[in-house]
């Protein structure tokens, strides 16, 4: 984002001296705003203690993404202090923040600047108390390493003894400040391990499931194991009695159904059962007895999904989203015409930290202890559940075991609230690996049914998509959309996409490069098989299907919900540009630094390559694959190329991202799956729906080109095209095409 | 029912059922919250400590069977944090998430007793049973050759 012209920065003096500063907008000009934005009242992010102890405030919620460190390095940078000198604080939910999800890739891009401004401006602030104190004028003085120094006489004083009287120093105005050159940066740009990492590695408590205080009960919540279902009876009485239980009751259902669900459609019912230690709610929960009203949900199956699929995929499809040239001709004159359908699953999240949360309800008010990614968004669930006022409910953020976008859906907080309003005393939910597979918002599935067709040079003249997905006439279900101007829309003369939507009663939503991480797959593969169609090298192929460099635009892949920034348009968000020479030139150097076409590989052995432009970032990846007897698979390495701007923050987050990504793709890739029977899901731990091992870890190497743009996001980016580029390379080594996933389904599995 | 166990080094006594796995008996009872709850059925490794000087998986070991054994949880691996994989851990960045990070610690600290010098598939065998749903396991690799190659030694 860019701070809005009309916000202007606050201090306050710290009890016990020293100062805070931080940012804010006025009232009026919040209501003047296109949409009314929550009033950013004063709050702080720079603590300076009159010892110079910094403290720096991130506001962001961690979900093991590297927050914590990106934006205080960002404030600490033009602050000027030393980063082993700062102490980072966890914001709480506040309005005085600014929004705080975490979402999108969007860390890195919303707050690149108003963060810089934040450290800049505390900077001017100190610098003009020493002036002051000095009675010289401030353009003598300089900051640096947490001092302020007088040019001429070589004076100076540190933050500490400045702090208290920097607090009484005009704010500066954030237009007139000047951020530093990149070629100055100290912090920005410098390997930064991880604030946590001396907690985590030495066990102390870091997560949201590690949250405890004396008195805490420990509850456990049975939900229907059909979406939507209700409870007829239950023999609370029996469960009542087991060891340790001090409360089992029911919760009443409050979902929504309909042939589409909303993203958060309502509080799943269930029984409750609240004791002194987890374990011994969870052993009286195999006591109990519950007779359910399943609902419409219990007559669905995987298996009659993709039989309706194969019916639609002989109509027409129900909405035509784009139409480009003359596809009937285009498919005619081509040279060679290819047609190919292609599927992938449902999947979960399953970060490894089961969703959990603690919660006090007290005098009427609530106080919540969670690792949601949208707390605001959470706290407004809650109160529309319980009937509250959002002002009655704190809101504290905890680090999350991962999250992959699970945690954009506040469920579990509200179950965690709707307990403890019931018993009024602490109380920690903890669901069991089993709720939290079978209680996803999944990743949804689908189906593409392509057509394509290449001229006689090997051009790509006609591409038709017929899109089977989930939801019911103008409306998706969450996160099951696609883009009509995603790629290659845009870069073919014929082209056509159209969708049919079947009507779901399971809850989906945003996993990691939602929309991205499924549909790249299908583009990248497919565009696979027409390069070898034309008998063309696949990285030529690309290159010649990008096109020279101009920019197209297109909608970003489906985003998961993120609030806007104070001051930014809800149309800011929605469209991107599609900038062809940022993606050529990843293509280029990923090909080149993986020798491609260049190396002499044994026979079963080969590569595969792959790009695509999700969240702000263009990547490229090459995988090198052999396949073994049995279709057994080994990926030797992959290789990424991701241009996200200008400038990395934390080259070890940043590269960390990249190689969970990678990983993460390699897991979806091979084994992840999430199917139906009578309306329940079938998987219920990660013994089937497998995480990839470290023995099947390939070598990754990693690099950034940096390009004069903004920098940008890397959560999610580097994912979506490690799957093709490794199907692409089992085809290449093999002659076996992929268009279903998981690889399990074919027979494949690791070697 | 109450049973003797020695964690840490420090003899506890525990009134619970025999039948309570160690890691919730870890967690609830004795507030040693770095043992990591996953999966409960000893699929992910987040929950391993030694037990007897062995790696094990405490969601699958009832409090019963570890009666009067010596039991070493992350928060006991070492006295200041300064082993020499929580070194390595540090100085490669390796935890993610981090939810993962103590068993992956705990695991890698048994097979550096049993292979000081680790060979990379040595580092698979014995850490395949953990795994890292944020991916860490290039650096979790790299940490253990840097552990056994003496990283930290003189930081120590
Ligand atoms: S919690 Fe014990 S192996 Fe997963
Ligand atoms: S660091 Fe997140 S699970 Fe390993």
């Amino acid at each position: 984002m860019q701070v809005s012209r009309r916000s202007f920065l606050r201090v306050t003096a710290l009890a016990g001296g020293g100062f805070a500063l931080a940012f804010g907008g006025s009232k009026a000009s919040a209501q003047q705003g296109q949409q009314a934005q929550p009033t950013l009242a004063p709050g702080s992010f720079i603590k300076i203690a009159p010892d110079g102890t910094v403290t720096l405030v991130s506001r962001n919620p961690e979900i093991g993404q590297g927050i914590r460190n990106m934006l205080p390095m960002l404030i600490a940078e033009e602050l000027e202090v030393d980063w082993k000198s700062v102490k980072v604080e966890q914001a709480d939910l506040d309005a005085k923040y600014g929004n705080q999800f975490t979402g999108g890739s969007r860390a890195a891009s919303n707050n690149w600047i108003p963060m810089r401004q934040m450290g800049a401006a505390g900077k001017q602030m100190l610098i003009a108390a020493a002036a002051k104190n000095w009675s010289v004028p401030e353009n003598e003085c300089y900051a640096s390493h947490g001092r302020v120094y007088h040019r001429s006489t070589d004076r100076s004083l540190g933050y500490g003894e400045l702090a208290t009287a920097a607090a009484q120093m005009p704010v500066p105005d954030l237009k007139t400040l000047k951020l530093k050159e990149q070629k100055d940066y100290r912090i920005i740009g410098q390997w930064t391990p991880g604030v946590d990492v001396p907690k985590i590695i030495t066990g102390q408590p870091s997560f949201g499931m590690d949250f405890t205080m004396p008195g805490m009960l420990y509850a456990t919540y049975q939900k229907c194991p059909v979406f939507g279902g209700k409870v007829v009876t239950a023999n609370l009485d029996e469960v009542k009695a087991m060891p340790g239980v001090k409360h089992a009751f029911i919760i009443e259902s409050q979902v929504k159904l309909g042939p589409v669900l909303d993203g958060e459609p309502g509080r799943e019912g269930g029984v409750a059962i609240v004791a002194d230690t987890w374990w011994q709610a969870q052993t009286a929960r195999k006591k109990l007895n519950v007779k359910w009203d399943e609902g419409p949900g219990a007559s669905q199956s995987s298996a009659e999904f993709a039989s309706k699929a194969a019916q639609i995929s002989k109509e027409k499809p129900a909405k035509v989203l784009r139409n480009a040239g003359d596809i009937e001709n285009g498919l005619k004159s081509s040279n060679k015409q290819l047609e190919a359908a292609y599927e992938y699953p449902f999947i979960s999240h399953a970060p490894l930290e089961p969703r959990n949360s603690s919660a006090l309800y007290k005098d009427g008010k609530m106080e919540i202890w969670t690792t949601s990614q949208t707390p605001g968004s959470g706290r407004a669930l809650v109160a529309k559940s319980l009937g509250m006022k959002e002002d009655d409910i704190t809101l504290h953020l905890l680090r999350a075991g991962g999250s992959f976008g699970r945690g954009l859906n506040n469920d579990f907080v509200v179950d965690v609230a709707t307990i403890a309003k019931q018993v009024g005393v602490l109380v920690k939910l903890i669901w069991s690996r089993e709720d939290d597979m079978t209680h996803d918002y999944y990743r949804p599935g689908g189906f593409h049914y392509l057509k394509g067709g290449v001229d006689t040079n090997g051009k790509i003249i006609a591409w038709s998509n017929h899109f089977v997905s989930y939801g019911d006439g103008e409306k998706y279900s969450p996160a099951a959309a696609i883009a009509p101007t995603e790629f290659p829309s845009g870069f073919v003369p014929n082209f056509q996409i159209g969708s049919t939507m079947m009507p779901l009663q399971v809850r989906t939503g945003a996993l990691r490069a939602p929309g991205a991480n499924s549909q790249c797959f299908v583009f990248q593969s497919f565009i696979d098989e027409l390069a070898h169609a034309a008998g063309k090298d696949p990285v030529e192929f690309r290159l010649q299907l990008l096109g020279e460099p101009h920019k197209e635009m297109v909608a970003a892949a489906a985003k998961p919900k993120v609030e806007n920034e104070p001051g930014s348009k809800p149309s800011d968000a929605k469209h991107e540009s599609y900038d062809v020479e940022r993606m050529r030139g990843a293509l280029q150097m990923v090909a080149e630094k993986s020798g491609w076409g260049k190396r002499n590989l044994p026979k079963g052995t080969a590569m595969g390559v792959a790009f695509h432009y999700s969240f702000q970032g263009y990547f490229a990846h090459v995988a090198e694959v052999t396949v073994l007897a049995g279709n057994k698979i080994k990926v030797n390495k992959i290789w990424v190329v991701g241009d996200v701007g200008s400038q990395i923050v934390n080259p070890s987050g940043a590269q960390a991202q990249v190689q969970g990504g990678v990983i993460d793709g390699l897991s979806e890739m091979m084994n992840q799956q999430i199917t139906l029977a009578q309306g329940r899901v079938e998987q219920t731990n990660y013994d089937k729906h497998g995480l990839l091992r470290i023995k099947q870890a390939p070598q990754i190497e990693v690099h950034f080109l940096a390009t004069d743009h903004p920098p940008t996001g890397l959560g999610e980016p580097a994912l979506p095209p490690v799957i093709p580029a490794v199907c692409n390379a089992i085809f290449a080594a093999s002659g076996q095409r992929i268009r279903t996933l998981p690889l399990v389904k074919s027979g494949f599995s690791w070697a | 029912m109450a049973i003797n166990l020695t964690v840490n080094g420090r003899a506890q006594t525990v009134d619970a059922s025999p039948d309570t796995p160690l890691l919730w008996v870890l967690r609830d009872v004795m507030n040693l919250v770095g043992t990591k709850y996953g999966c409960g059925i000893g699929q992910c490794g987040a929950c391993t400590v030694h037990l007897g000087g062995q790696p094990v998986r405490s969601c699958l070991t009832p409090l019963g069977s570890a009666a009067n054994a010596q039991i070493t949880t992350i928060e006991g691996l070492s006295p200041d944090g300064n082993h020499p994989l929580q070194i390595a851990w540090k100085e490669i960045d390796v935890p993610q998430c981090g939810y993962c990070q103590s068993g992956q610690i705990m695991a890698a600290a048994a097979l550096l007793v049993k292979h000081p010098k680790p060979t990379d598939a040595d580092i698979d065998a014995a850490m395949n049973g953990n795994v890292c749903r944020c991916g860490t396991y290039t650096r979790v690799r790299e940490a253990i050759h840097k552990a056994a190659a003496g990283a930290g030694k003189e930081v120590a």
